[in-house]
């Protein structure tokens, strides 16, 4: 689609006489002109091989188990999809709706919990001054390099211990706050938030956590959703861990995609249909928020 | 202790609430980082050095203890081959899938740096695969890597290519994972080195347009250098997830196991089949921890090799002509700039949000 479309981007751009572009030209102030046919076709393969896996897996998860042996396969999705949809749903293995409402409901106590702990920290290391702030920020960064294997051992026993194993809370308890939204949220607040403010809402006689309500959190909102969306993400994705400790009767929905495939027969029209099932909540979620998640990455690049 | 709270400016009032607030201003940053330091020593600092306690032991799952037995799991773990087969895969499908990745991510994000149309369904469209779960992009490339009935093959047989033995070769297993990572992480870094290369100042390529520099020569002498910090970052946080590697190796068959002759075993897919396969607790934990020293001296290298990057970048004979010409133009710039002053800077617009 994309490869077709960015053409007559293009012919519309060489249309438009050279008079008229000038001054567009001229307010950024660079002499550079709009790019050629390349830059689009080259991107539009990009967007091209974005989009082919998706693709791919609508054309199998469409399609009866016969379609993967086709060599002659057409590239036009059959009319299977609701059909193997179901099966996936109804896998009595996979326990698609327990799995598709623990993955939501975990991953928003996720973000919830990460974006309101790491405002509250970040507040702290960004604008309170206090005994040791700077060694306990280089430290939380620091953290950020310990591999989650390091750990799984002694928490799997700490969980077996308390019974929790199987539990979606032994996946929800060690996320709720995280090194990267705490650096995250001290790297926005220190730029945003002068500390006027602060002096004056503690002149008006609010106390600490006051002036963090009404003066930090409205600031760190930008932030605070940006984080929000890519907690969310991870830890709608998150599989090495909850793949641990999670039993198949109580699964997020990457340790049921995985249940999908762990059958002695695989079928793969089942299986990628339940891929895309497994995906579309997130494809929504995207075509809402993606413009936030673009600005969000490119926001803490240039702050990393 | 109460008595020593400061009150220099207005000893009269040493009253209750004075006294709070001076607490109040003492304590609550300590409060406010508490969560994440409880938390991180819950399930952060005592599994990392609990790790290290059970590495030493030979653990008894019935019992919930163990016994010491020194080095005894390192020894096997170091002495294991399929340790050092792992050790060779994780590597292998670390460069395989960050170097190209990084070559891709930067000429992307140059594309995107022009002045396109639609700016944001472009940038939007490279960043559609960074949504889906690695499990589920693993789902999907190992059926398009099939060894006999993919479509990778298949296509390949149409130019004239025969089968390649995506599952059975280990480093035709290396390239396939390889592309999955590289399938879902690309437009992250492309957008990531897209904010840095619109951070370069415009000048610098202004210039070189006056001095005759062309496209090409634009980006490789303006845009790369100046990406360096970044790419750094980049390089950083992407060894440290590479080495991890587990959802892609996991998901490339049915049993999870690495494959027959452990072609693509990565250290992660060993730690748990070793943990959860074997159950044997000590031994995972000794490969754990085999795991951080490994990042961790990776991450020393790293910083060594940036940090003298960074320095050489302040050294004068680095500079070419062009660039310090360039530099002088941008700073002659910056300068007429100001002068002009613009209005509705950035820290006005931020200040009147806060304000919001």
């Amino acid at each position: 689609m994309s490869a077709t479309t960015s053409m007559p981007l293009h012919l519309d751009d060489s249309e438009i006489p050279t008079e008229e572009r000038r001054p567009r030209r001229r307010r950024r102030g660079i002499a550079v002109d709009r790019p050629g046919w390349f830059v689009y076709t080259a991107l539009g393969f990009v967007l091209l091989a974005s989009l082919l896996p998706y693709y791919w897996s609508l054309l199998i998860g469409s399609g009866d188990s016969s379609t993967i042996r086709d060599t002659n396969m057409s590239w036009i999705p059959g009319g299977n999809f609701f059909a193997n949809a179901a099966a996936v749903v109804n896998n009595e293995a996979v326990n698609f709706w327990t799995a598709l409402w623990n993955s939501i409901w975990s991953s928003a106590v996720i973000a919830l919990s990460v974006v309101f702990f790491s405002t509250l920290a970040g507040w702290a290391f960004a604008k309170l001054r206090f005994k040791g702030g700077n060694i306990l920020l280089i430290f939380v960064i620091a953290t950020m390099a310990v591999p989650t294997q390091l750990g799984v051992v002694p928490l799997y026993i700490l969980f077996a211990d308390l019974g929790w194993t199987g539990q979606i809370g032994a996946i929800i308890v060690p996320a709720l706050v995280t090194a990267f939204g705490v650096f995250w949220m001290t790297q926005y607040l220190r730029q945003t938030v002068p500390d006027e403010l602060i002096e004056a809402a503690r002149v008006d006689g609010a106390n600490s956590f006051r002036t963090f309500l009404t003066v930090g959190l409205p600031a760190a909102r930008p932030a605070a959703a940006m984080l929000a969306l890519f907690t969310f993400v991870t830890a709608w994705n998150n599989f090495f861990w909850p793949f641990i400790v999670l039993d198949p009767q109580n699964p997020t929905l990457p340790v049921a995609l995985q249940l999908l495939q762990s059958n002695y027969f695989v079928d793969y029209s089942v299986v990628l249909a339940g891929v895309l099932l497994a995906t579309i909540p997130l494809l929504i979620l995207f075509a809402f928020a993606g413009k936030q998640l673009v600005s969000g990455i490119m926001a803490g690049a240039v702050k990393g | 202790m109460t008595t020593t709270v400061p009150s220099t400016r207005s000893p009269k009032r040493i009253g209750f609430g004075h006294r709070m607030s001076a607490w109040d201003l003492k304590l609550s940053p300590y409060l406010y980082i508490s969560p994440f330091f409880i938390l991180f020593i819950v399930v952060g600092l005592f599994p990392i050095g609990y790790t290290a306690v059970i590495s030493f032991m030979d653990w008894d799952l019935v019992r919930n203890t163990g016994e010491f037995i020194g080095w005894g799991q390192y020894e096997w773990v170091l002495s294991n081959p399929k340790f050092w087969i792992a050790l060779r895969n994780t590597f292998s499908i670390f460069l395989l899938s960050s170097i190209p990745q990084l070559i891709a991510a930067i000429f992307i994000a140059a594309m995107l740096d022009q002045n396109i149309r639609a700016k944001t369904f472009w940038r939007m469209g490279v960043l559609i695969p960074y949504v889906m779960a690695p499990v589920a992009v693993a789902l999907i490339f190992s059926n398009m890597f099939g060894d006999q009935y993919g479509i990778i093959n298949t296509m390949l047989n149409r130019i004239g290519i025969p089968d390649i033995a995506w599952h059975s070769n280990a480093f035709a297993s290396h390239i396939a994972i390889a592309t999955m990572v590289n399938f879902r992480w690309t437009g992250y870094n492309t957008l990531i080195l897209l904010a840095a290369m619109q951070a370069i100042p415009r000048d610098y390529y202004e210039a070189a347009t006056v001095d005759g520099a062309g496209k090409i020569r634009q980006f490789f002498s303006i845009t790369v250098p100046s990406l360096r910090p970044t790419l750094i970052f980049v390089i950083i946080t992407s060894t440290i997830g590479g080495l991890q590697i587990f959802d892609e190796p996991r998901m490339y068959d049915q049993y999870g196991t690495g494959g027959a002759n452990s072609q693509w075993l990565t250290i992660s897919l060993w730690l748990y089949d070793i943990g959860w396969g074997e159950w044997n607790f000590g031994r995972a934990a000794a490969l754990a921890w085999i795991l951080f020293l490994i990042i961790l001296a990776i991450g020393i290298v790293n910083l060594f090799v940036s940090q003298g990057l960074i320095r050489d970048e302040g050294g004068r004979g680095q500079l070419t002509r062009k660039q310090r010409r360039a530099a002088v133009r941008a700073a002659r710039a910056s300068v007429a700039a100001e002068a002009h002053g613009t209005p509705g800077t950035s820290s006005a617009s931020a200040q009147k949000e806060t304000v919001r």
